[in-house]
């Protein structure tokens, strides 16, 4: 039998979504020891004692991890917990030295919170809140390399190789509850909650929330009812979602292939999956205990976390703008188009942009350096704008030079190329390069002398009154002055040259 | 008295990976009666007012700062390894062949 179309699906199933996102915070210290947290460190450089659960070693909690657990809690409109412990999850599994992970179980850190996520729809604007039932504290795991097989999967693997570098970096999960009603949105929804999410984060500074390092992971649990059912269908758990489009695609495709197997009278199986990037479906993925039972306890080592109010208070004063709100302000403060604005959202420029604005750029004029020239650098080098050694400081000075009259777009081009490569700011690119507008009018007469008697059949169309002709002459004297020259005064030149206006 | 069966000894030595013989199975499912038994007298204490504990001591909130030391070096880390390469913990198959 064929698979339904997303269409059929919706025609008849409607989805529940559940959605854990871990977060690897920023510290520069781990969870329960003082190693370094740098990503992409030499294998088993960044371990002690402690994380590699050496006998005898004691775990004692890092005071950052907590304070940007709170904040993250705070917001996403939680509570926050006046007395919580760490609890041991216990399982065996090479990832972690310790057999069991440190973690929080029934008496987490945060929780009853809630997120509002916007989506477009050809109905126009809708709002969906997302309730969080929990945020905790726990330690990431190390990272398996798999030798042998065909394919570097953990299935058929002759043996597996740890680097514990990443056991005990600080994570940060966040549940949410179970999320109805979202109907065909589900998708969107889901998307544009973790966006949200990554934004959020990103504003609180405290993790880098980088889902292609895995500084951002978001697991999607899904399950179909059918339309006006109330009860719950079995749901599937579908993990290695690393992109905002892969959330979309994986929620997606699960909703296809569970209404498949109901359609057919089958069962869905509830069971953990991994998402296929190349093929966006998912495969059936294996479970770290046969039966799920991490027998949790209290974790004796470690003593509770009892945040003071005033503290939590003080946190909650310093939390910044929510970035759906600033979105909104911004738009409406620079006046940008729909287009743009979600052009600047899906380059991820908004920040680098905004720093350039406070610095006195004009917004439209940055938003159009970054978004343009920037931008098109960074693609043609497989970097983000933020990696390129150009700065919103740069750009501002930038604007300020073409706006002063100093550069013109053309020549300001020329020194981005030079900043980005490392020659300085635009002011000594501009000395380093000899670069100058020719703002003399006898040099671009001279010019325009040389390149009417040069072209004289097309001066002559010029002066017959045939305006669009001027344009090959204004080309060919910008040529003549190396795009040194102010295009817009060439053309006032030349036509009082050639005695028409 | 309390007991335990055979099969939920079996369950529990499989959690806890540790292997054992029939003849193990069936003496520790008697003895973990006992144990339960020895165990539940604690519970006929009066705990009225007695707050559940955790840790030994009546100490909250110990943390550290959020300050890098220097980690063991990696030949250190990988000392105690019964195998290692290329500077990794080398651990046997963890799953066998995909179904």
């Amino acid at each position: 039998m064929a698979l339904p179309t997303y269409e059929e699906v919706i025609a008849k199933w409607d989805p529940v979504l559940g959605l854990e996102v871990h977060v690897e915070l920023n510290t520069h210290s781990k969870m329960f020891c003082s190693c370094a947290t740098e990503f992409g460190a030499e294998p088993n450089t960044q371990t002690c004692p402690v994380c590699l659960a050496l006998p005898g070693a004691l775990p004692v909690v890092n005071e950052k991890a907590i304070e940007s657990t709170i904040l993250i809690g705070l917001a996403l409109n939680c509570k926050i917990a006046p007395y919580s412990r760490f609890a041991r999850k216990n399982y065996f599994y090479p990832d972690m030295p310790k057999n069991f992970q440190i973690s929080q179980y029934d008496e987490p850190i945060c929780f009853d919170g809630f997120v509002d996520v916007e989506i477009e729809t050809e109905e126009g604007t809708k709002q969906f809140r997302i309730e969080i039932e929990r945020v905790h504290m726990e330690e990431d795991t190390g990272k398996s390399l798999h030798v042998g097989g065909a394919t570097g999967r953990i299935h058929g693997a002759d043996y597996s190789l740890l680097d514990y570098n990443r056991a005990g970096i600080p994570l940060v999960e966040i549940v949410t509850k179970i999320v109805p009603g979202t109907g065909k949105y589900a998708p969107e929804v889901a998307k544009s909650y973790v966006a949200e999410l990554r934004d959020i984060l990103r504003g609180l500074k405290v993790s880098d929330v980088k889902m292609e390092q895995g500084s951002l992971r978001c697991d999607a649990n899904v399950s179909l009812k059918p339309i006006g059912s109330d009860v719950l269908g079995t749901r599937s758990e579908t993990k290695n979602v690393n992109s905002l489009r892969s959330v979309e695609r994986a929620i997606r495709g699960e909703m296809i292939r569970h209404a498949e197997l109901l359609n057919d009278g089958k069962k869905v199986k509830q069971e953990t999956r991994h998402f296929q990037e190349d093929t966006g479906l998912t495969r059936s993925g294996r479970s770290k205990e046969q039966a799920e039972d991490y027998r949790y306890f209290p974790d004796p080592d470690l003593v509770p976390v009892t945040p003071a109010a005033a503290w939590i208070e003080e946190l909650r004063a310093t939390l910044p703008e929510r970035p759906s709100l600033r979105r909104k302000r911004i738009k409406e403060e620079w006046n940008v188009p729909d287009k743009e604005m979600e052009a600047m959202i899906n380059a991820d420029v908004l920040d680098i942009v905004e720093e350039t604005v406070l610095l006195g750029a004009d917004p439209t004029k940055a938003r159009t350096w970054w978004l343009g020239e920037i931008s098109r650098i960074a693609n043609d080098k497989n970097v983000g704008v933020a990696d390129l050694a150009i700065t919103p400081a740069d750009v501002a000075e930038l604007v300020a030079l073409v706006a002063a009259g100093e550069l013109t777009d053309k020549l300001a081009r020329q020194v981005v190329e030079g900043v980005i490569a490392g020659e300085g700011k635009p002011s000594e690119v501009v000395a380093k390069r000899g670069i100058k507008v020719v703002n003399d009018d006898g040099a671009l007469m001279a010019a325009i002398e040389k390149v009417c008697a040069e072209q004289a059949e097309t001066a002559e169309k010029v002066r017959g009154g045939h305006l669009p002709a001027a344009g090959a002459l204004i080309g060919a004297v910008m040529k003549e002055t190396k795009g040194q020259a102010d295009a817009a005064r060439v053309r006032e030149l030349l036509l009082g040259h050639l005695g028409v206006s | 008295m309390s007991s335990l069966s055979r099969d939920e000894v079996a369950k529990l030595a499989g959690l806890a990976r540790i292997e054992m013989t029939e003849e193990e199975l069936v003496n520790l499912s008697s003895q973990f009666g006992m144990i339960l038994d020895a165990v539940a007298r604690v519970q006929e204490v009066d705990l009225t007012g007695v707050k559940a504990t955790s840790h030994p001591q009546p100490l909250e909130n110990v943390a550290r700062p959020d300050v890098v030391l220097p980690s063991l070096s990696p030949q250190d880390a990988l000392s105690g390894a019964p195998a290692q390469e290329e500077s990794r913990f080398r651990v046997p198959q963890i799953l066998g062949e995909a179904e």
